[in-house]
């Protein structure tokens, strides 16, 4: 799940789509939907479509091409079972320690009231919704050269870029946790210590296991840090998968990589979700959320000290990537900003600035696509007496699947003759599309199911025919979250790299692309021009986030 | 105003046995919800408080609970200061209106928790937990998760829970007011009784005057101010 989107609510739109995999209901959702169906199946066939051609297809075929005696023999051997170790190592290493730098954080940002509070949620929250591949450049520019291909990187940068799971799946549980049942502990006689342990971790527990299963998932699937921080002896199933298709041609042995990795995922999910449900506590969550308090004890002094200090730390990778941009030799200059738009010595080496329009291009026609298929289906859902539930979690199954086997599988499918689509610009956007329509749907439905259904019924009355009616009455809302949507797919699109590092023409680098492969070759003229075409990306993703803010409505997109 | 400068502190309160509460103000979030309360609490009475809902009355009950920090004014007991005494060390006990039972433990659990966190040995605990669930008149209903109990059931439990911790003072804080009037009556009754037989002084706070009636030796009521609640008896 190499998710590369932008911030704000991007990232916490994810983590709701997300959630259901993992099988937590953190908040309350709302009412049965009072849709009068018009007529549901009008507006799925568009997704099934879809879905079924660009991800159910490629997933057959990337498991009929695991079966062969290539990958067998990948199964079998030695060193695809070390790269499972130490994937899994790094992702509960990574879990354990965002947990420990997170848990505080989200008990400071949601129990305690002091200045600046907003400033400091909206810091730890940006490092989650950078693409992965600026999240790498920014450590590469921050760490000494020691620590590349270290698992000490990998780990920092997986922590930084966690940290705002943790923050909001289980700061946004504690918000609402009554905290009357600490209050009763204490008129009983329970002392500090003894409140954690024995009422405010009972309850917590299960968000807290949320957040650990979303984590290790992420970091289990990470691809853009790992391929940029790791090396040799630290790569992740993940890379080893995309070295092996883009450098060793071993197409079998890559597909049953695809394969072990999505069954650890496969296995991971039922095993959080049992988890989840054995220690779920059926409680009352106060619905407003709990009045937050100016920090006064010692104790509370102490966590809000330490998630200052966490506010302060995740800013320093950026500011070192803004630093390596201007950095030249022992001083400072724009060289690098004005080698972007150099050509390379080769056909193929396009100056940097180029992959901007690659990027801006493909992102209009992503959106163009995830609007499209993504507003049919939230309407499909919204209005289908039935199979709606079912089209839901089939469309959220990309965003399940890792980035990388998503690229990989249209790849091996729509790379040779009679569908190869890989000279043609539109399998990168396809790709993306698989990603973001997940993000237009959980936008769109709410919108949908919250709309009146006697506004229909009122049209009806005054003459209008079904067409009509669906028309003038549901349209307009719909445009509005459509547009949101649009952002979200935007940013998607902007920041993808595990699915387009696979897909993308080689004379037709995407902006994260690029970023990927100048930092894959060595000197400072190339880390210079990958810090600046970094920054360069983040500034885009930043303005189509803030554009999609600016039209979202309460209640839009929000579950 | 320091609490040592206060001379209804020095002068009345610390003559009194029992809780004493002197010129306690509050303020929460900009607004003044106490202003100037003192009352006092002998060691084997029953007080109702009676005020309409949003006076304050719950918020007095915290302050004396340790829940909640004066902006001014004193809490004794035996006349001796207990304003830096943590919730948890003030031994005295509060029954939520909506009974709060922790929702991870059963209803044996709820009534043993102050028991548990004392650290008394199990065969202790559990002699004592049935001995207060039939003190409520709840026997063999231990095992029972509490999310199935009844409203009636939950303030039981609740009141057990708070009577295990063997509190020197017990706060009811609208303790049956979710429930109906028959059933509010009667357990009223019931707790006025079993609370004077055990010898537990209590404030019982309601809005209802037949309530108060019922369940109190004495009556106080809070009434609102310009400048929040005060007292009067």
């Amino acid at each position: 799940m190499d998710r590369d989107v932008g911030p704000g609510d991007v990232a916490l739109t994810v983590l709701d789509s997300l959630r259901g995999p993992v099988g937590v209901q953190v908040t309350p959702t709302g009412g049965q939907p009072r849709i009068q169906p018009p007529r549901g199946r009008v507006f799925g066939w568009l997704p099934v479509i879809f879905i079924g051609v660009f991800f159910a297809w490629p997933l057959v075929t990337v498991l009929s091409r695991s079966l062969s005696a290539r990958g067998v023999d990948v199964l079998l051997s030695g060193a695809t079972w070390r790269i499972v170790g130490f994937t899994t190592m790094q992702a509960v290493l990574s879990t354990v320690l965002t947990l420990a730098v997170g848990l505080p954080a989200a008990y400071a940002m949601q129990r305690l009231n002091f200045r600046g509070r907003r400033l400091v949620l909206a810091l730890l929250t940006v490092p989650f919704v950078l693409p992965t591949v600026v999240v790498g450049a920014s450590f590469r520019a921050l760490l000494p050269t020691a620590w590349d291909g270290t698992l000490a990187a990998i780990l920092v940068a997986h922590v930084f870029f966690n940290l705002a799971v943790v923050i909001r799946v289980v700061g946004g549980f504690w918000a609402h946790l009554d905290d009357r049942y600490e209050q009763a502990a204490r008129t009983l006689g329970a002392g500090p210590i003894t409140v954690w342990r024995t009422v405010t971790w009972p309850l917590l527990r299960p968000a807290v296991l949320a957040a650990a299963g979303l984590v290790f998932l992420f970091t289990f699937t990470s691809f853009g840090v790992v391929l940029v921080l790791g090396g040799p002896t630290t790569t992740t199933l993940e890379v080893e998968i995309y070295r092996r298709t883009v450098q060793l041609f071993d197409l079998p042995g890559a597909a049953m990589l695809c394969i072990l990795q999505m069954s650890a995922v496969l296995i991971v999910i039922v095993v959080a979700t049992r988890l989840q449900r054995r220690l779920t506590v059926r409680q009352r969550l106060s619905r407003s959320g709990v009045a937050r308090r100016p920090a006064r004890s010692t104790a509370d002094r102490l966590l809000l000290g330490v998630t200052l200090v966490e506010a302060g730390l995740v800013a320093l990778p950026l500011l070192a990537l803004a630093r390596a941009s201007l950095r030249v030799g022992d001083g400072w200059g724009l060289d690098w900003w004005r080698a972007l738009s150099v050509d390379g010595p080769s056909t193929r080496d396009v100056a940097a600035w180029q992959s901007l329009r690659v990027s801006l291009s493909y992102a209009v026609v992503t959106v163009l696509i995830a609007v499209a298929v993504g507003g049919a289906a939230a309407c499909a859902i919204a209005y289908a007496r039935r199979g709606g539930d079912a089209l839901d979690s089939a469309l959220t199954l990309p965003l399940g699947t890792s980035a990388v086997t998503v690229g990989f599988g249209l790849l091996i499918t729509f790379a040779v003759p009679p569908f190869d689509l890989r000279g043609s610009a539109i399998i990168v956007p396809i790709g993306h599309a698989l990603v973001a329509i997940p993000l237009v749907v959980r936008t769109v439905l709410p919108v949908l199911r919250a709309m009146d259904p006697r506004l229909r019924e009122v049209a009806a009355t005054l003459g209008a025919s079904p067409g009509r009616s669906w028309r003038s009455v549901d349209l307009p809302v719909l445009s509005r979250a459509l547009g949101v949507g649009a952002g979200f797919a935007a940013a998607v699109s902007l920041g993808e790299f595990g699915a387009t590092s696979f897909l993308a023409r080689a004379d037709a680098p995407t902006l994260p692309v690029q970023i990927g492969r100048l930092l894959a070759r060595p000197g400072e003229v190339n880390s210079g021009q990958a810090a600046a075409l970094s920054v360069v990306l983040v500034v885009v993703t930043a303005l189509a986030v803030i554009v999609t803010e600016r039209l979202r409505t309460p209640g839009s997109g929000s579950l | 105003m320091s609490p040592s400068t206060d001379p209804r502190a020095v002068s009345s309160q610390a003559a009194f046995q029992g809780l004493g509460v002197a010129g306690v103000s509050v303020s929460l979030g900009g607004r003044r919800v106490l202003d100037d309360v003192s009352l006092h609490v002998a060691p084997d009475e029953a007080v109702a408080l009676l005020g309409p809902s949003g006076v304050g009355k719950s918020t007095l009950l915290r302050v004396v609970a340790g829940l909640v920090t004066p902006d001014a004014g004193v809490v004794t007991w035996d006349g001796s200061d207990i304003g830096d005494v943590p919730a948890h060390r003030r031994r005295i006990g509060l029954v939520f209106q909506d009974a709060v039972l922790f929702p991870h433990r059963d209803v044996a659990g709820n009534v043993g928790y102050g028991l548990d966190v004392a650290g008394v040995p199990e065969v202790e605990r559990r002699s004592e937990v049935d001995r207060l669930l039939e003190l409520v008149d709840l026997a063999g209903l231990g095992e029972r998760p509490v999310d199935t109990l009844s409203g009636g059931q939950a303030q039981r439990v609740a009141l057990a829970r708070a009577l295990a911790a063997r509190p020197r003072l017990l706060l009811l804080d609208e303790p049956f007011g979710a429930l109906d009037r028959d059933l509010r009556d009667r357990l009223g009754v019931e707790v006025r009784d079993l609370l004077r037989s055990l010898g537990v002084p209590a404030v019982h706070v309601t809005h209802d005057a037949g309530e108060a009636a019922l369940v109190a030796d004495r009556v106080l009521a809070l009434v609102p101010g310009a400048h929040g609640a005060r007292l009067e008896g």
